[in-house]
């Protein structure tokens, strides 16, 4: 079996280095930039948030295709609908707790059962928004838009993916949920990365345990793999970007072929990233797994590197958790 | 083609009946608000809006949403009556299986520009197509029909700030003031007035006309059409149950349908209407 990293991925060549830290939601504006370039029909909503959101970089540049609605999100959501249903393809841009919190019924009954065509980007993921605290850092919103019908739900790695991510949700028809951060996060990928919606990349092989990531988790679990490696653990690590609709295959064959998984999220457990993962495990090939993430705390304030460390989200802990389903495995 | 007031006279009346016999059919749904906002959609579908029933996705088209979702019942009879689909699928109302679901599906029902039914959400949608056509430069008009007890929505309130700013008069949007909603009055439940007031405040607008009064209905649409400047919303006084002797300005016909028997009186009372 093969082992080490995909060469077919191909990822930075100094990835065990000092890699590039570039923040996810840069992704997310330069591709609206782009996108507004291509494709005219392209318009983006913002709630008061366009600097954050990178919203503004597409605004400075079509001010006739931005809608800035105010602190508003329920009223974005739908106008986002509307604009969907006169055919433009609308990228409505808020935090990641107000688009799938505030406004989750709109996103539900209007976007999502009316089938529109609205792409919803959740910026402040996770834990790493750090100082604001647990208001603003969200850790809910997989679980809140992976159980609606129509929606596709997407968690990209880093600036790169985000950018691709982007992209691609304005070629498809039907809501798309993006899943960005605020903090620099290593940039891991580069041009030549595949990036195909509904399609669990394997970023290194492994023959003794999978670990499933998503978001900047995935750079954590290529850290722990290389650690692990030293151990004598040979660990696969797929990033598994696109949790709706999730890559079913990709997931039985790891637990036929390494027999023990690890998911990674920086997200509540329940219901979110690794539920999703462990459902299919659960219902095909039932092997031990073990879910690194948030457990059923809120937020804190602190700094972004601080949190990871004090919510158990580092490459230390998913170490932990590979060697936690290695002695189950043998049991 | 417009049709005539005394044409939509008997349309109305026919729409009225339909409401009755599909929510007995159904054994639910919500005659009391469908049979308030009768005059107002056909005032809509046959004499104000540029739309096409032979085709659907006529791209040219005015928009309606039905943000008071549950009012359903008028809408389908509407379609049906304007030639959108035949009148006897309106019997399948609630049915499972059935494209006439209890809340708008827009999947299921391809003439339905939205699906509906979690109040206060309509609103929005209207100002999204209003901006949309803006846009790119069409001159299509976009009307919204809500209720008057939706109106304790936050969300209807973000919007009539939304459609204010963006000065969007190529947007009407209309309240059916039936001055009843599930749990009593308006004024006892959650007091909305002065309505007028509060629409004006927020930048709108505002005609006030009879609900029931075809003739008041498209004055005030062709009103709204020439304002300029800022979104129109036209407050309908309406009777909610209008037509049936024991439903009107009853709450509990909110969301209750008639019996066999009481749908027979019903009928009665609606054909001996003028």
């Amino acid at each position: 079996m093969k082992s080490g990293l995909n060469p077919e991925m191909h990822l930075v060549k100094n990835l065990y280095g000092k890699v590039e830290r570039i923040p996810t939601r840069n992704g997310y504006g330069d591709s609206l930039v782009e996108l507004g370039e291509k494709n005219e029909n392209v318009v983006v909503l913002c709630a008061d948030l366009s600097d954050s959101t990178r919203a503004s970089w597409f605004a400075d540049k079509y001010p006739e295709r931005f809608v800035e609605v105010g602190i508003a999100e329920q009223d974005m959501m739908g106008i986002a609908a509307g604009l969907a249903a006169v055919g433009k393809i609308p990228y409505v841009s808020t935090y990641g707790v107000f688009c799938t919190g505030r406004a989750w019924d709109q996103m539900r009954t209007t976007v999502a059962y009316g089938d529109f065509n609205v792409k919803i980007g959740g910026a402040h993921g996770g834990i790493s928004v750090g100082p604001d605290g647990a208001t603003h850092q969200s850790l809910e919103e997989i679980a809140l838009s992976r159980i609606l019908p129509n929606m596709k739900v997407i968690i990209p790695t880093d600036y790169l993916e985000t950018k691709k991510a982007t992209t691609e949700s304005s070629k498809i028809y039907g809501p798309v949920m993006l899943r960005f951060g605020r903090e620099k996060v290593p940039a891991i990928t580069t041009e030549k990365t595949p990036f195909r919606m509904g399609k669990a990349e394997v970023y290194r092989f492994g023959k003794d345990v999978s670990v499933f990531a998503c978001g900047p988790m995935v750079y954590e679990a290529l850290m722990a793999a290389k650690e692990l490696e030293k151990r004598g653990i040979d660990v696969r690590v797929v990033n598994m970007h696109t949790v709706k609709p999730i890559d079913e295959k990709a997931i039985i064959k790891a637990a036929e072929e390494t027999g023990g998984i690890v998911t990674a999220e920086e997200h509540q457990v329940a219901g979110g990233f690794g539920s999703a993962v462990a459902e299919v495990v659960v219902e095909n090939y039932p092997v031990p797994i073990k879910r690194v993430g948030i457990l059923d705390r809120f937020g804190e304030s602190g700094e972004p590197e601080e949190l990871m460390v004090e919510f158990n989200l580092k490459s230390t802990d998913i170490i932990k958790a590979v060697e936690d389903v290695m002695r189950r495995k043998k049991r | 083609m417009k049709h005539g007031i005394d044409e939509m006279k008997k349309i109305a009346k026919e729409v009225r009946k339909d409401i009755i016999r599909m929510t007995a059919e159904a054994g639910s749904g919500h005659p009391g608000g469908s049979l308030s906002s009768v005059e107002i959609m056909v005032s809509l579908y046959f004499h104000v809006m540029d739309h096409n029933p032979k085709d659907h996705k006529w791209e040219k088209r005015d928009r309606f949403v039905l943000s008071k979702g549950h009012v359903c019942p008028a809408l389908y009879s509407t379609l049906a009556r304007r030639g959108y689909f035949h009148p006897d699928e309106l019997l399948t109302l609630r049915k499972l299986g059935s494209r006439l679901q209890g809340h708008l599906d827009r999947k299921k029902l391809p003439y339905l520009e939205t699906s509906c039914g979690s109040l206060g959400q309509g609103l929005s949608i209207a100002i999204g197509m209003s901006i949309g056509f803006r846009m790119d430069k069409k001159d299509q008009k976009v009307y919204c029909l809500m209720g008057d007890g939706e109106c304790d929505e936050g969300q209807i309130w973000e919007a009539a700030m939304t459609g204010a700013h963006y000065k969007l008069d190529n947007l009407c949007g209309v309240v059916d003031v039936n001055g009843l909603q599930i749990d009593g009055f308006t004024r006892d439940v959650m007091n909305l007035e002065p309505l007028a007031d509060k629409w004006r405040a927020f930048g709108w607008n505002v005609i006030e006309v009879d609900g029931h009064s075809l003739g008041e209905l498209i004055k005030a649409f062709e009103e709204a059409g020439k304002f300029k400047g800022k979104p129109t919303v036209i407050l309908a006084n309406t009777v909610k149950g209008k037509g049936v002797s024991f439903m009107e300005h009853k709450a509990e016909w909110h969301g209750k349908a008639p019996t066999k028997e009481e749908a027979e009186i019903a009928l009665k009372d609606l054909e001996a209407l003028e």
